[in-house]
């Protein structure tokens, strides 16, 4: 408790949005669309008003506190460790609410105009909640297992919305690819979760992230492999963060959950679920810090992820997979900016929160700006479109101003954002990191004016959808618009000032990092420029020249292959397969070769039950033979014994049947005569 | 008469009604059977509030049996042989009770269209859930056994009269390798009864009675491979996918939903009664289950009959349950009996939805269904739920499971155990492959028979049996604390055995 209602009541930012979820979901959904909408819509408003109010609480009373204002025991594993369920409230989880609030909030509104008469719209809705309630549920985690838990939520509505128009094979495959690529990186977070709930005997981040438990982690040696548990524990929950921020070799669902609408590619794939993966690392920074191996990792990933990312999107022409494979890049950026910090100089921690906010704004418009085009022209493919700037002068206006700031052009909000992550490289002595990044910078400005020229200017190309394009429905440019303004302006704002680990030297824009970062934007714009600003030939013959880079590009260095023939052809074919014979024929074999076994024996018996008395009679002779053989070895005097008792008795039951059969009364020897 | 008698003997009732009840009066019947069910249900939810409210004045966790064995009543029976009459709950078996409650009546739901030999049916139905009540109400070894056999019995019958397919082949397969078990089973108890020299076969009189560590050294195996063949033990698995594809729905549901786990509950009591014997072993069986688990799930992958696909899933499932019970931890023994819980709603969710879909669609090749989404979208939403607490979700069941299971599990500090539990927890990748295949092949995509097209969703009869086990598996998932509380409690006395027995283990 602290006395502030918004951070006291926090609970109900995830809260109003999963009650949305329910209601339009389970009630609402048959009264129609607009209904369905406006409640959803309804329940982001409500949860925003309470994220901004409690951000704004935050930061003018408790900056730079570690608040739990509210938890619950939600799963006692043992007396001595729970999962506990709650609220953690300090800079970073205050500045993802913002985001998450208000980007979703503006993708709910633009979905209106873009969803319109979609025969899904309800459940569009619904699941769009849906998503924002486990968002928030795992920004504002207090212990790792509700980050885990809420992972894997936002997981399966990541699911859901690719998913979305279910008859379309492509979604199908695309969806159910993003749910088992991102579960089999969650299974590395979950081993770090358990070694954590071994090693440290806690979960909640306040207690793991103390430098107590990381100096006791760091202690800890495994009793196998011979480390200690913090850099393996550090590595295995940057597999799922991985995993999820889709690093290279993860990185294979994202461009093909572009199959999912485009609202939910901005929201999801672009501003919010997709930077999970660096909030969770920001979140156990101090354990990362701790670890050289485990923050090697990160950079390095992150750095090689970022020029990977890059290349691919120069040689692709469908709209959303440029823009994609462009998140993937950022994503690796912000990776290597965590990557490059250290507990002493935490410039990086503020440059990659920095990034993640800017890119929010910048990704998301630039996404709904793609779907505005999309909307239009009723195509994905760059080739199709061209000159549309006459016919959707918003789109085009925000679009820019959007490719501006990506490509870090000042001031626009890219460039702040990427040159902090620059400096924090180049302070922190990673010089090589610094001149990969410096030329993915150029890359990236090369590729966003390449797809906004092909777009945009040169000459329409498919007249006939040229013709029919029209700008968009306010209520998808007044989205472009509000969002256009932070893609401009957030730059400006004294981010460090809110958001840091440790203290932060505050220093102005150094000219020697920022002004090569200029010119090699600018360069990859006046490239872009004079290859596609008009119609012309060179593209075609650049490619032709370089054609077997050009396809191994183009074809993603065909790791999607890799992947299907290890899944399909050695996991199924050769593991999976086997297994199913040898169920059914070694393991039930053997259950119904023992049965036919006891048939058989009983089959073979049978012929012993032949209603014969004679033959009854010899085995019974042979058996008391055989059984007087045993006693006699025994012992013999019993064996002469029991031999004449049992063949007195014999004897008597001869003498018996025999005097029955005289008086015609013998059952047993009647009914043998009969059969 | 306690309440306990009252739960158990409902359905008996029910039965002589039934059997009473001319052959024509199919819909008289169904609503006797659903009457009895229905008040059993009521009466199991009491049970459990019940025994929570007790439980929640008491301190801490208890140790003994006494103090959390309630709604006791105990009768002489067979007094010179000591046989008693002895019933009485803890938490565990309140919360089967209630599973078992709820799993039957909503099959009873599910079974609403039943046409051929109604009242038989029903009263074989009903005959097999008196069974599965007394063995969990049971503290008689004697009367636990003779109630076990009660409840496997008239499988035989259910299988072989109104299954399909080849159906005289599961259903005598599955009947025979269940007597296996049970010829296991009888064994076990009379040595154990012999052995505790009590003249008692209460199960906490001979718990404490000790049984001399060279005898649980080989009964041990034995009794666990006899509960084991039931509750799915590799390699004794393999009635499970014949029978379950030959049974009719509500059998199904009630066999992998119920039945299953009273091999989970059997081999809990195993441990309970010779923990010596659990700690020389528990290494043992937790190898078997890992290949269960895994084996489950790989085995699934290639399967196209629904049936077939649950029914492995639920060896992968049920795996869990005996895996968790191996590792002799207290949070994963804790895991294993919400597994059971988990296990039991989504496995007769799944059954039920079986026999609704099979039912329109007449076919169960799930290469012959796909983009079943458009004309059934209920039944569609109802089994993503249920794939989804399959796969471990969070927010339902499942993963309250599987979390528990793999932190106990975790928490053995040796390289095999390590192998084992990262083995057991990286299936729930090779689950979601399957669960997500079937899912997408079915509902997903486009239409693939045009003469689906036709087909309507759910009816209201059918809506009522999804709704109860999707809001009970997202009630569980969402707020476990009850269960915790319910568990914990009743594993105490376990624990404290086995904490005795690792100490008198030490030289």
């Amino acid at each position: 408790m602290t006395g502030h209602w918004f951070i006291d009541h926090l609970w109900l930012v995830p809260l109003f949005p999963f009650l949305g979820f329910l209601l339009v979901g389970l009630v609402i959904r048959p009264l129609g669309d607009r209904p369905s909408s406006t409640v959803a819509i309804l329940a982001m408003v409500a949860s925003a008003v309470v994220g901004w109010g409690a951000a704004f609480q935050y930061f003018t009373h408790h900056a730079g506190e570690t608040l739990v204002p509210w938890q619950y025991e939600w799963l006692r594993f043992s007396p001595t460790l729970v999962g506990n369920m709650g609220v953690l409230v300090d800079d970073i989880s205050m500045l993802l609410v913002l985001v998450v609030t208000t980007i979703s909030l503006l993708i709910h509104v633009y979905s209106q105009g873009y969803m319109r008469g979609d025969p899904g719209y309800p459940r569009f809705f619904s699941f769009l909640n849906l998503f924002t309630f486990s968002m928030l549920g795992l920004v504002l985690a207090c212990s790792v297992l509700q980050m885990f838990i809420f992972w894997e939520l936002v997981g399966v509505s990541s699911f859901l919305l690719i998913g979305f128009y279910w008859a379309k094979p492509s979604a199908v495959s695309a969806c159910k690819k993003a749910f088992i690529v991102t579960r089999f990186a969650d299974l590395g977070f979950l081993l770090g979760l358990l070694m954590l709930s071994y090693y440290a005997k806690g979960l909640d981040f306040t207690f793991l992230t103390s430098p107590e438990t990381v100096a006791k982690l760091a202690r800890t040696t495994l009793p196998f492999l011979g480390v200690s548990a913090l850099p393996l524990s550090a590595i295995l929950i940057f597999c799922g963060a991985a995993g999820k921020s889709a690093m290279f070799p993860l990185h294979i669902w994202l461009p093909d959950a572009m199959e999912g609408p485009t609202p939910v590619s901005a929201l999801i794939h672009a501003a919010t679920m997709v930077v999970a993966g660096v909030y969770l690392v920001a979140r156990m920074f101090p354990m990362f810090a701790a670890s050289e191996p485990a923050i090697l990792t990160v950079m390095s990933i992150g750095a090689f992820t970022a020029l990977f990312a890059a290349v691919i999107a120069v040689t692709q022409f469908d709209i959303k997979r440029v823009l994609a494979y462009s998140t993937l890049s950022q994503l690796g950026y912000m990776m290597l900016a965590l990557g490059v910090a250290t507990l002493d100089k935490p410039l990086g921690f503020t440059a990659s929160m920095f990034h993640l906010t800017t890119h929010a704004c910048f990704k998301a418009l630039l996404f709904l700006g793609a779907g505005s085009v999309i909307h239009a022209v009723h195509t994905n493919d760059m080739r199709e479109m061209g000159g549309l700037r006459r016919k959707l002068p918003i789109t085009h206006a925000t679009f820019l101003i959007a490719c501006l700031a990506i490509a870090g052009v000042p001031p626009f909000s890219g460039f702040f954002s990427k040159d902090e992550i620059l400096a924090a490289a180049v302070e922190n002595g990673h010089y090589f990191v610094f001149a990969l990044a410096l030329g993915v910078a150029g890359l990236t400005a090369f590729y966003m004016f390449r797809l906004y020229f092909m777009t945009f200017w040169s000459e329409p190309q498919d007249h006939e959808k040229y013709h029919h394009a029209h700008e968009s429905p306010w209520s998808m440019t007044s989205v472009l618009i509000v969002l256009a303004v932070p893609t401009a302006l957030l730059g400006l704002v004294p981010f460090g000032h809110y958001v840091h680990r440790g203290e932060l030297e505050h220093h102005g824009i150094n000219w020697l990092i920022a002004g090569p970062a200029i010119l090699v934007g600018l360069a990859g714009i006046a490239v872009a420029f004079m290859l596609y600003f008009r119609p012309n030939g060179l593209p075609d013959r650049i490619a032709f020249a370089f054609s077997g880079i050009y396809r191994v590009i183009r074809d993603k260095f065909y790791i999607d292959e890799l992947y299907l023939f290890v899944t399909h052809h050695v996991i199924f074919r050769y593991v999976s397969a086997p297994f199913n014979w040898f169920d059914r024929h070694c393991v039930d074999g053997l259950m119904d070769l023992t049965a036919q076994s006891a048939l058989l024996s009983g089959r073979s018996l049978r012929r012993t039950v032949t209603g014969h008395l004679q033959t009854y009679l010899l085995w019974a002779w042979l058996g008391s033979a055989v059984l007087a053989l045993v006693v006699w070895q025994m012992q013999a005097a019993l064996g002469w014994a029991l031999t004449f008792v049992g063949l007195g008795i014999i004897a008597g039951i001869f003498a018996w049947q025999w005097v029955l059969q005289l008086l015609n009364r013998s059952e047993p020897l009647k009914r043998i005569e009969k059969d | 008469m306690g309440l306990l008698t009252t739960i158990i003997l409902i359905p008996l009732l029910a039965v002589f009604v039934i059997v009473l009840l001319p052959d024509r009066q199919k819909q008289a019947i169904k609503w006797v059977a659903l009457a009895a069910t229905g008040i059993d249900l009521g009466l199991s939810i009491y049970l459990l509030v019940d025994y929570l409210h007790l439980i929640s004045g008491l301190p801490g966790s208890g140790t003994s049996t006494a103090l959390s064995l309630q709604y006791v009543e105990r009768h002489v029976w067979l007094g010179r042989l000591g046989i008693e009459y002895f019933l009485g709950v803890d938490g565990i078996s309140v919360l089967m009770i209630f599973l078992t409650a709820v799993v039957i009546f909503c099959g009873v739901c599910a079974s609403w269209k039943h046409e051929y030999r109604t009242k038989e049916f029903f009263a074989f139905l009903l005959l097999l859930v008196t069974g599965v009540f007394g063995v969990f109400a049971a503290h008689d070894l004697f009367l636990f056994f003779l109630f076990y056999e009660v409840a496997v019995l008239p499988m035989y019958v259910l299988i072989g009269l109104w299954g399909t397919g080849p159906k005289e082949y599961s259903a005598m397969k599955l009947t025979l390798m269940l007597m296996g078990g049970s010829a296991l089973i009888v064994v076990g108890i009379l040595v154990l009864y012999f052995q505790a020299g009590v003249g008692s076969f209460s199960m906490s009189a001979i718990a404490q009675a000790k049984i001399p560590a060279s005898t649980q050294a080989w009964l041990f195996p034995i009794m666990f491979f006899g509960f084991g063949t039931l509750g799915g033990l590799w390699p004794f698995h393999t009635w499970s996918p014949d029978g379950h594809a030959s049974a009719p729905t509500a059998v199904s549901m009630l066999h992998a939903g119920v039945l299953m786990k009273l091999g989970g509950y059997g081999c809990l009591k195993t441990i309970y009664l010779m923990p010596e014997g659990a700690l020389m072993w528990g290494t043992f069986f937790m190898v078997l289950t890992t290949v269960n688990i895994f084996y489950g799930a790989l085995v699934a992958i290639q399967k196209t009959d629904l049936k077939y696909i649950t029914a492995y899933s639920s060896v992968s499932h049920c795996g869990l349950v005996l895996f968790g019970l191996g590792t002799l931890n207290a949070t994963a023994m804790q895991g294993a009996v919400v597994q059971m819980f988990a296990h039991g709603l989504m496995t007769a969710l799944f059954f039920a939805l079986i026999g609704m879909i099979y039912g329109r669609t007449h076919t169960r090749y799930i290469t012959e269904m796909g983009g079943l989404f458009k004309v059934m979208p209920f039944l569609g939403v109802a089994y993503m739920v249920g794939g989804f607490a399959g796969l471990g979700l969070p927010g339902l069941a499942g993963f309250i499971a599987e979390v528990q299971v793999f932190i106990g599990a975790f928490a053995l500090n040796s390289i095999g155990h390590r192998l084992l539990t990262i083995l057991v927890a990286a299936s729930v990748v090779t689950t979601a492959v399957y669960i997500l295949r079937f899912l997408t092949r079915m509902f997903y995509g486009p239409l693939q028979n045009p003469e689906h097209a036709k087909l309507t969703d759910a009816t209201f009869v059918e809506r009522v049996p999804l709704t109860i086990l999707v809001f009970l598996l997202a009630f569980a998932g969402m707020f476990p604390g009850w269960m915790i509380r319910l568990i914990e409690y009743s594993l105490a006395p376990v624990m404290a055995n086995l904490e005795q027995a690792r100490r008198a283990m030490l030289p």
